[in-house]
């Protein structure tokens, strides 16, 4: 870690004016008394632009950041996710092309993505 | 996830500690493990899980007697260093930034380091070798030298090859990479350790302004990263 002092300003985690962190976000927006839902990719297979562990955070007013495919899914997984803010039960999503009966959304990269919501609870 | 967890991985996060959440998926239930020996499961895949979060950043779903459950491991971002506050490096230290590495520009030169120049970023004004030995290079870190000057490139050189860096690059022509790997043998570092600098510093993808010499050393980094060569 860098100190502060001689050399100058020094903050290693300063990441610029921008912040990239979906669970910054998820702080933030709880903080601003919003019901909060955090959707993480748990698996996938085949291509996929986002690999297990992608996070997209969500609010109750719609508000998101992140990303867990590469803009397919999201419209689908923020409707979800209010859902989830609303019961405060976890949902383990699933899309592919093969999968026509429960979502309409595909992966038109062929895919398939399997994305678990829960709420930020207080 | 409860609000406790958020703020455990976020204070882990910042303070460069690795973390690692276990959810159960079916019923939501979560545990934070700071070290693979402090959760003892008779699972084997479960077990084997955990170890590979710690180890390789490397998560993922495991089937258990009690569901599904995904490890996830939040381990500390990736950081770079840059040596020399040149043009070279305001496109640098932006790119870096949004893959996720947190960067610090590093050059004496305190008309060429201003925070004018380099918004955001963590700066130091001090001899690259001493700011690179308060950095604290480890495996999850990257150095670049771009000042193209051997009083403030080869000091930083020193330091990153005696450490673990996973990426050690060093900007110049063929003939000034022969100048420089002369230089470093003398001062007593072996071919080995020499072949560890990447230079002529990026991939080729026949870059020539600034910005595209950023962009292919951003590419080789990730390749570093992603690839472990």
């Amino acid at each position: 870690m860098m100190k502060s002092g001689k050399g100058g300003r020094v903050d290693p985690t300063a990441n610029g004016g921008r912040e990239l962190d979906p669970l910054a976000f998820a702080k933030r927006w709880r903080a601003e008394g919003q019901g909060v839902a955090v959707a993480t990719v748990v698996e996938t297979w085949g291509s996929s632009p986002c690999p297990p562990g992608s996070q997209l955070a969500v609010d109750a007013r719609g508000q998101f950041e992140g990303s867990v495919s590469g803009g397919c899914v999201e419209g689908a997984v923020i409707e979800r996710a209010q859902a989830v803010i609303e019961s405060g039960r976890p949902e383990t999503l699933e899309f592919g092309i093969a999968d026509e009966t429960a979502w309409s959304v595909g992966l038109a990269c062929g895919g398939r993505v399997r994305i678990f919501v829960e709420r930020l609870e207080a | 996830m409860k609000h406790e967890t958020l703020e455990a991985i976020l204070a882990a996060r910042a303070e460069r500690r690795p973390i690692v959440r276990l959810v159960w998926l079916e019923s939501g239930e979560e545990r934070l493990l700071t070290s693979a020996a402090e959760l003892t499961t008779a699972d084997p895949a479960l077990a084997a899980a955990i170890e590979s979060a710690f180890a390789d950043d490397d998560g993922g779903l495991v089937e258990t007697a009690s569901g599904p459950v995904f490890v996830q491991p939040f381990n500390p971002p990736p950081r770079l260093a840059i040596v020399g506050a040149v043009h070279i490096a305001q496109s640098l230290a932006v790119l870096a930034r949004d893959l996720g590495h947190a960067v610090t520009v590093i050059d004496p030169r305190r008309g060429f380091l201003t925070e004018a120049r380099f918004p955001g970023v963590a700066i130091s004004h001090a001899w690259p070798d001493e700011a690179l030995e308060s950095f604290g290079l480890d495996p999850r870190s990257a150095v670049v030298t771009l000042s193209h000057d051997s009083k403030l490139d080869d000091p930083a050189l020193h330091t990153a090859l005696r450490s673990n860096a996973y990426y050690i690059g060093a900007l110049g022509s063929q003939r000034t990479q022969v100048k420089r790997r002369a230089r470093l043998a003398e001062a007593g570092f072996d071919a080995a350790t020499i072949a560890r600098i990447h230079g002529p510093v990026g991939l080729d993808i026949g870059a020539g302004s600034p910005a595209e010499i950023a962009l292919s050393i951003a590419a080789e980094i990730v390749a570093c990263l992603r690839r472990k060569k």
